[in-house]
């Protein structure tokens, strides 16, 4: 069968899985009923626990799912603490439901896999040895990937199911009030951690900082934990903060993302009051930083900013030209500080920020946003998954979810070296060309044609010129030339949802 | 790659022969000119690899309207004949001859060239030269330098071997190279070629970069050559007109399409006759203007 953005899919499976193929974008008005957990009544004098090994022993059983948040990126130990108490006590058939896996967590989940504590896995993304070995068959049940708004959506409607959440935080008191701005390996915003914290039968934290009662501000309750258990560290402040929240010097970089500014400055959109989401990463940083000067220069303030934070969208409110920060997680600890000290910096969880079965999501709300792109084909669809060799080395992230936003610009070069990014076929469709509104590349840009009203207000930008993006497939072909076509064996190694739950893409095996 | 006469050289971005993705991208941040270097930029073990990327990229890649420049090795190296066989075979605009010191120098680049082109089939006279001054020497055989030779399009003077020769070294307010400067823009003019400033390194001082390039272009240089990408844009600001001057350029320019459509030989405005370097200055300024994207397709002014 073929979905919408004519991509074969395996019958069988979807049909044993009870998955419908991708259609729309258009995620309509359904009504959708919601899941609650199950609760176990205390007064809550009995969580504090010293050991880990005793909680697993008390909550889990084999076939169960359990979740982690991956706030503390590659500064995580809670996720290799937790995992290895949960293997060496023979555990079985476990579903691993995280927010996301970070390289810190590779080789403990091939370790689990090995060993078939881990059966099943649910992740925003996966990259290196994991990703690797999920590609050559090293798991036998697909892998499914969803985007951060749609596990929102999944938690909610018991699509994943969460029997035990094991959550770090730098602080928390003896009850379980707890958040993620005081302590040593502070992170800021708890935003994807919350929907485990509110919707998993059995939430556990994680700390090496009990503090007095109650803690305040309190982003996980007391009424959603069961146990807090005392450990020696739960991360290592250091690599917390992703590297890549740096100023770039590179010029093709720079010059990508002054085109990008350029895109949204002769936008309709951009006008006082406007919002926007710019991520990390060295060139949405850059944007950032020419924003800035445009909207001082045109004397535009933005109403909000939205999704992961950085220090230079913190700067940004601290001057007064972005009102609020709706925060979901901070990628530095220039912004996780900010948290703390600024009340103008929200911190929201992934449902607020991204479900689409909601009730009103930020991203619905959002006039414009910067993504990125490993491969972006002639039709505009998105692969932020797989590399040019066919293997996982990606995360949907917030990428499906942002896209939804007015006006939606991918900011990637032409070409990466020897590879093409933009090609004639992106090898794994995550974000379907519908919600792509302009791609900018160090050569110039093109325009979605589903946008017309666009092309008017973006063909006379000086120095920036316009292309249809068949033509910058050709000239992106003509510098690097025509690759061999990747091999796959019919084995699906991971399913991609679209944010509504559909099957946009599968991935398969590689062949070697 | 593109050929003009009277074309723009505001800027001559370096960029190292060696260096794949530099050599690959060079074209996307709109110099006037690009230089692939062969020369200081490589290392002796790397010397040919750098030719065949230079060689290739310039068979493979599309560097738009950009005049292409390659600077080989000097006439005392092993490397000079092969760089220059291999870049007149590939079709470069322009050769860039280093520490060029003698008009006989530039004589001897000249029939290289020729022999080259007969050997590869290119059209006789077709690659240009230019010539980096980098010594007393050098400067004060500028005038004949310069002369040399019909291809030749431009000399440059490059302050870093220059003053270490002067026994002094750069400092910020250019005195150092008052004279050398001079010279070589005079040398220039006096042949009818371009003249290229020497480069600014430190990326660091936006300001001390401003300072020069707007001194170089007070002095009448046609540009400076560059280290990085991102000091473009700041070249063309300082070469930017005025509206005033835009305004001022576009009534000469109708003044002259006037007198065409009468027939007349001489170009009147408001009453007054304006003569031969009033309308190359105009021509220059719309072609700036052009170039800058301060003027649309008819040449208005575009409000800001």
């Amino acid at each position: 069968m073929k979905n919408n953005v004519d991509r074969e899919l395996p019958t069988d499976l979807l049909q044993q899985m009870n998955y419908q193929p991708f259609a729309t974008t258009e995620i309509g008005h359904p009504e959708v009923q919601r899941v609650a957990p199950k609760v176990r009544v205390t007064t809550g004098d009995d969580k504090v626990v010293d050991s880990i090994k005793k909680v697993v022993a008390a909550t889990l059983k084999d076939g169960m799912t359990i979740s982690f948040h991956h706030h503390f990126r590659n500064g995580d130990f809670v996720f290799n603490e937790v995992m290895r108490v949960i293997i060496d006590a023979g555990f079985k058939n476990l579903t691993l439901a995280p927010s996301s896996l970070t390289g810190v967590m590779n080789d403990i989940v091939i370790e689990a896999i090995k060993a078939g504590t881990i059966t099943n896995i649910t992740s925003s993304g996966m990259r290196g040895s994991l990703g690797d070995f999920v590609s050559h068959g090293g798991l036998e049940n697909p892998v499914i990937f969803r985007s951060h708004g749609n596990r929102a959506r999944a938690i909610e409607h018991g699509d994943i199911k969460i029997d035990v959440a094991f959550l770090g935080v730098p602080s928390a008191d003896k009850l379980g009030n707890a958040n993620g701005m005081e302590g040593d390996a502070v992170f800021g915003s708890l935003g994807y951690a919350l929907m485990d914290a509110q919707y998993a039968d059995k939430v556990v934290l994680l700390t090496d900082n009990i503090v007095d009662y109650p803690n305040t501000p309190a982003s996980i309750k007391q009424t959603q934990v069961d146990y807090v258990i005392k450990v020696d560290k739960v991360g290592d402040p250091d690599k917390i903060g992703s590297g890549a929240t740096r100023f770039t010097k590179d010029p093709k970089e720079l010059k990508i993302a002054e085109t990008v500014n350029n895109v949204i400055t002769h936008s309709p959109y951009f006008k006082d009051g406007f919002s926007f989401q710019t991520g990390s990463g060295g060139a949405a940083l850059a944007v950032t930083r020419y924003l800035r000067q445009s909207m001082i220069d045109n004397q535009i303030k933005a109403s909000f900013a939205l999704g992961g934070i950085t220090k230079p969208t913190t700067d940004l409110l601290n001057e007064g030209l972005v009102q609020k920060v709706m925060d979901v997680q901070d990628f530095d600890k220039g912004a996780a500080d900010s948290m703390h000290t600024n009340r103008n910096q929200q911190e929201i969880d992934a449902s607020w920020y991204a479900d689409p079965d909601n009730k009103g999501a930020m991203v619905d709300q959002l006039d414009v946003v910067i993504l990125s792109a490993l491969e972006i084909d002639t039709k505009f669809n998105v692969n932020v998954m797989t590399g040019s060799d066919g293997v996982i080395r990606g995360a949907i992230g917030g990428h499906q979810d942002a896209a939804t936003g007015k006006l939606t610009i991918i900011s990637a070069p032409l070409v990466r070296g020897r590879i093409a990014t933009v090609v004639p076929d992106v090898t794994t469709v995550v974000t379907p060309g519908d919600s792509v509104d302009v791609l900018v590349t160090e050569y110039g840009i093109a325009i979605n044609p589903k946008r017309q009203d666009l092309r008017q207000a973006l063909s006379h930008i000086p120095g920036v010129p316009v292309y249809d993006i068949a033509d910058l497939q050709k000239m992106a072909e003509k510098r690097v030339g025509t690759p061999k076509p990747l091999e796959f064996t019919d084995r699906t190694v991971a399913l991609i949802e679209y944010r509504d739950g559909t099957i946009i893409d599968t991935v398969k095996q590689v062949k070697d | 790659m593109a050929e003009s006469e009277e074309r723009l050289r505001r800027t001559m971005m370096f960029v190292p022969g060696n260096n794949p993705a530099m050599v690959k991208d060079a074209g996307i941040y709109g110099a006037d000119s690009i230089m692939f270097d062969l020369e200081d930029a490589v290392s002796l073990p790397e010397k040919d690899a750098a030719r065949v990327l230079v060689y290739e990229a310039l068979q493979s890649q599309d560097y738009g309207e950009a005049e292409l420049v390659v600077r080989v090795n000097g006439q005392d190296t092993p490397f000079y004949d092969n760089d220059v066989k291999a870049m007149v075979k590939a079709g470069i605009d322009v050769i860039r001859l280093p520490k060029a010191e003698s008009a006989a120098m530039v004589e001897k680049l000249d029939q290289d060239v020729a022999a080259a082109e007969k050997e590869f089939g290119r059209e006789a006279g077709s690659i240009h030269i230019m010539a980096a001054i980098e010594s007393a020497k050098g400067v004060l055989q500028a005038p004949a330098i310069a002369a040399a030779s019909d291809r030749m399009i431009g000399v440059a003077l490059s302050a870093e071997d220059y003053t270490t020769d002067m026994k002094t070294h750069r400092y910020p307010d250019g005195q150092e190279l008052l004279f050398a400067r001079n010279m070589v823009l005079h040398a220039a003019r006096a042949a009818g070629i371009a003249a290229f400033d020497t480069v600014f390194t430190n990326m660091d001082d936006t300001e001390g970069f401003y300072r020069e390039t707007a001194y170089i272009h007070q002095l009448g240089f046609d540009g400076k050559s560059l280290v990085n990408p991102r000091q473009i844009a700041m070249v063309n600001k300082v070469y930017e007109p005025t509206e005033a001057e835009i305004s001022n350029a576009k009534n000469v320019i109708n003044a002259i399409q006037e007198a065409k459509l009468k027939g007349s030989g001489v170009i009147s405005m408001n009453g007054q006759m304006v003569d031969r370097p009033v309308v190359l200055r105009a021509q220059r300024v719309m072609k700036l203007a052009k170039a800058s994207n301060l003027v649309d397709e008819e040449g208005n002014y575009i409000e800001k």
